[in-house]
């Protein structure tokens, strides 16, 4: 599904990635972990399309390559970030946000826009599933909205704009045990053989609720080393350094 | 008819009136005589030709002010024609330059009002004139007098003496003084005591009153208890390229009476180096003379290269209420220096004002608005709120708000704010699959809501057009 080959990304000219491979099939759930700054959420804003970052080298999404097409442009073809701090933007409406986002990947697709009664049905059908507050419609996209209801309402938009490559940016960070539930609920209500995900992440609680196949550590810009599950549970109790000193 | 008048007829004549496209206009230059071509063209009783004659005078002794937030040549005033009769010769709309009636097509504006903005002589459109002359039937029932300024002085002579210039005197500022002196036409409207007025009136259904021109002059009176709503719309970008456009509006309000005015302004903004466009100065202002009286100035401010405009109203009746609500957006190099005045005379009179400003590329947008408590106007409420919105990096916005309160009850608050559509912001969205224009069309219509929410149906779909249209590319 997701195949990234020799990629270079370099953010106000400072080089964060080099020569990072990585292939991902589909239904696989990928994490990647590593220490602070070593370029985790670079790696998903170079997928995703983000202006921030100059990329060099191949990032191909069944077998379309992604690397020159606008970020809404990848989105329609099925990419999906939440984002670690989501922004805010005053004067536009949650819900008419997130209808504009559905209809323009329909649009994209050449599917007709969906009916308002239909989608608002789906809307509160999956906020009730996140046990999210419905005031969160009435506002500004992501405008006063606490860390929760930030985290909450990205995995919201996930479930809505059904993608299938999703990239998770430390979406369990600032999250109680309760709201960790909820996203992890959503997370699996999504996952199946056709969807793939990678998830950034530093602590092995999420991987508690969430099965994955491959554990990477990312550092000095590349993959270093990969495993299973079980390498999230060793990093948790030896730390990055004992680690990968093996 | 001077000798003098029929040598400049005649000249003008020899130099083609009735043959091409630019063929009925006056000679460069402004003059005694050309002010006289001008009434005379209108066959003008002579109380008018004075009256156009002492604005002259006074005009000739002002200055042109200079205190604004605006950079543009200095206009040569003997270098421009004040004179342009109606473009009859164009006769369908395969004669007009196609990019404007794809602008027309894409604003969604129906085929049959795409003729008349685009100058089309209507004549002979059969629904057009029905349309019209229902129209004129229905209003004339209630005994509303809709009809050109330049009609309005042949057959309401005794209302038009009272009332022109009441609002804006001849000499109020430079710009109104020389609409005084050379104004070729314009709106009339007079709404007769108790009467609602049961339609929308707008430009549009004025047929003979288009293509007046780019010195108009509108005067709008509302008797006591009476009530309309006027909407102004130039969704046209204009063929005519660096062209001074000095309009003057009035509105008086009786008592218990109210006038809302809205305006779409689309006026060619000439190109990203500020060549060609239209220079926009124009005095608006309404006066609510009665008690309880309210006016109401909507206005959406997309074109033209240079924008002079401070919407205002006197609240002389106790009670009475102003209001403003502005977007205004400058592109490419367009300039903007508007805002609204409002002067509080009468006891417990209230105004609100709601500016919203918009730059992208290299435009430039100041608000500059005044709010006056005078020492009568006990219990006087005013509240601003002045918000900016900036996209890329070589715009610019700026505030200048002026208050001044000789009154120790009156209550002035003013809110103002300043945000900018970031990268960030643009990527969040377009992350979702909402394309780059499509989300500053969202920020900006969201920036904007409160004040397009004002404008009739019809009106704010167009405007919702025009933004999106005005704001396309607007982003590297």
């Amino acid at each position: 599904m997701l195949s990234i080959k020799n990629l270079e990304v370099k953010i106000s000219n400072k080089k964060i990635l080099d020569q990072l491979n990585l292939e991902v099939a589909k239904g696989e759930v990928h994490v990647i972990m590593g220490t602070n700054g070593v370029g985790k959420s670079t790696l998903l804003k170079a997928i995703s399309g983000s202006y921030e970052t100059q990329v060099k080298g191949s990032i191909k999404l069944n077998n379309e390559e992604l690397v020159d097409l606008s970020p809404d442009e990848r989105a329609c073809r099925g990419v999906f970030m939440s984002f670690q701090n989501p922004i805010e933007i005053p004067g536009v409406n949650s819900v008419y946000f997130l209808k504009t986002a559905l209809n323009e990947q329909r649009a994209f697709a050449n599917k007709e826009p969906i009916d308002s009664i239909h989608f608002m049905q789906t809307l509160q059908e999956k906020m009730g599933f996140l046990d999210m507050d419905k005031s969160i419609l009435q506002r500004f996209i992501n405008v006063g909205f606490s860390g929760g209801e930030k985290k909450k309402s990205e995995i919201l938009q996930m479930m809505i704009l059904e993608p299938n490559l999703i990239l998770l940016d430390e979406i369990d960070s600032g999250l109680d045990i309760d709201a960790l539930q909820s996203v992890a609920k959503g997370i699996n209500q999504l996952r199946d053989e056709n969807r793939s995900f990678i998830l950034v992440t530093h602590y092995n609680r999420l991987l508690e609720y969430v099965h994955s196949d491959f554990v990477h550590i990312l550092d000095g810009g590349k993959i270093v080393k990969s495993g299973d599950s079980s390498l999230a549970k060793e990093l948790e109790q030896k730390g990055y350094k004992d680690v990968l000193k093996t | 008819m001077s000798k003098d008048i029929e040598k400049i007829i005649s000249t003008e004549y020899k130099m083609g009136f009735e043959t091409d496209i630019e063929s009925d206009t006056a000679p460069l230059g402004l003059n005694e005589e050309i002010i006289r071509f001008i009434s005379a063209k209108k066959d003008e009783p002579s109380w008018m030709l004075q009256w156009r004659l002492k604005a002259y005078e006074k005009w000739t002794q002002m200055k042109e002010p200079d205190w604004a937030n605006l950079n543009y040549p200095k206009i040569d005033y003997q270098n421009i024609s004040y004179y342009s009769a109606p473009k009859q010769n164009i006769e369908s709309l395969q004669e007009v330059d196609p990019k404007i009636l794809q602008t027309y097509e894409r604003l969604g504006i129906p085929l049959e009002e795409q003729k008349l903005l685009a100058g089309v002589a209507v004549d002979a459109v059969f629904d057009s004139v029905s349309v019209k002359t229902t129209f004129e039937k229905e209003l004339k029932e209630l005994g509303i007098i809709f009809c050109s300024i330049s009609h309005a002085i042949q057959n309401y002579p005794n209302l038009v003496k009272k009332y022109l210039a009441s609002v804006v005197p001849i000499g109020d500022n430079f710009f109104a003084c020389l609409n005084a002196a050379v104004f070729t036409d314009g709106t009339f409207a007079y709404i007769p005591k108790g009467v609602k007025c049961p339609m929308e009136l707008s430009t549009y259904f004025r047929i003979n009153a288009l293509n007046t021109g780019q010195f108009e002059r509108t005067l709008i009176i509302a008797q006591e208890g009476a009530s309309v709503s006027y909407n102004e719309g130039c969704s046209a970008p204009m063929r005519d390229e660096h062209q001074l456009h000095a309009a003057v509006v009035e509105l008086v309000a009786l008592k218990d009476a109210q006038i809302k005015y809205s305006t779409i302004q689309n006026w060619y903004a000439g190109d990203e180096n500020a060549k060609g466009g239209i220079y926009n100065f124009v005095t608006k202002r309404g006066k609510c003379l009665g008690d309880n009286s309210k006016i109401s100035w909507t206005q959406v401010e997309t074109g033209s290269a240079i924008t002079w405009k401070y919407p205002s109203c006197l609240l002389i009746g106790d009670n009475s209420h102003g209001e403003f609500y502005s977007v205004a957006i400058t592109s490419l190099a367009q300039q903007a220096d508007t805002g609204s005045k409002m002067i509080h005379i009468g006891k417990n009179t209230s105004s609100t004002i709601i500016s919203k400003g918009i730059s992208a590329l290299k435009g430039s947008n100041a608000y500059r608005g005044l709010v006056k408590v005078r020492p009568s106007a006990l219990n006087a409420r005013n509240f601003t709120q002045c918000d900016s919105l900036l996209i890329g990096n070589k715009c610019a916005a700026h505030t200048y708000p002026y208050i001044d309160v000789q009154n120790k009850n009156a209550k002035v608050e003013h809110e103002a704010t300043t945000s900018k559509i970031s990268d960030e912001q643009l990527f969040y969205a377009q992350s979702r699959g909402i394309s780059e224009e499509m989300a500053i069309s969202l920020i900006v219509n969201g920036f904007c809501k409160e004040v397009l929410n004002r404008l009739p149906m019809e009106f704010a779909v167009e405007a919702r057009a025009l933004l999106d249209l005005t704001l396309e590319g607007s982003v590297g």
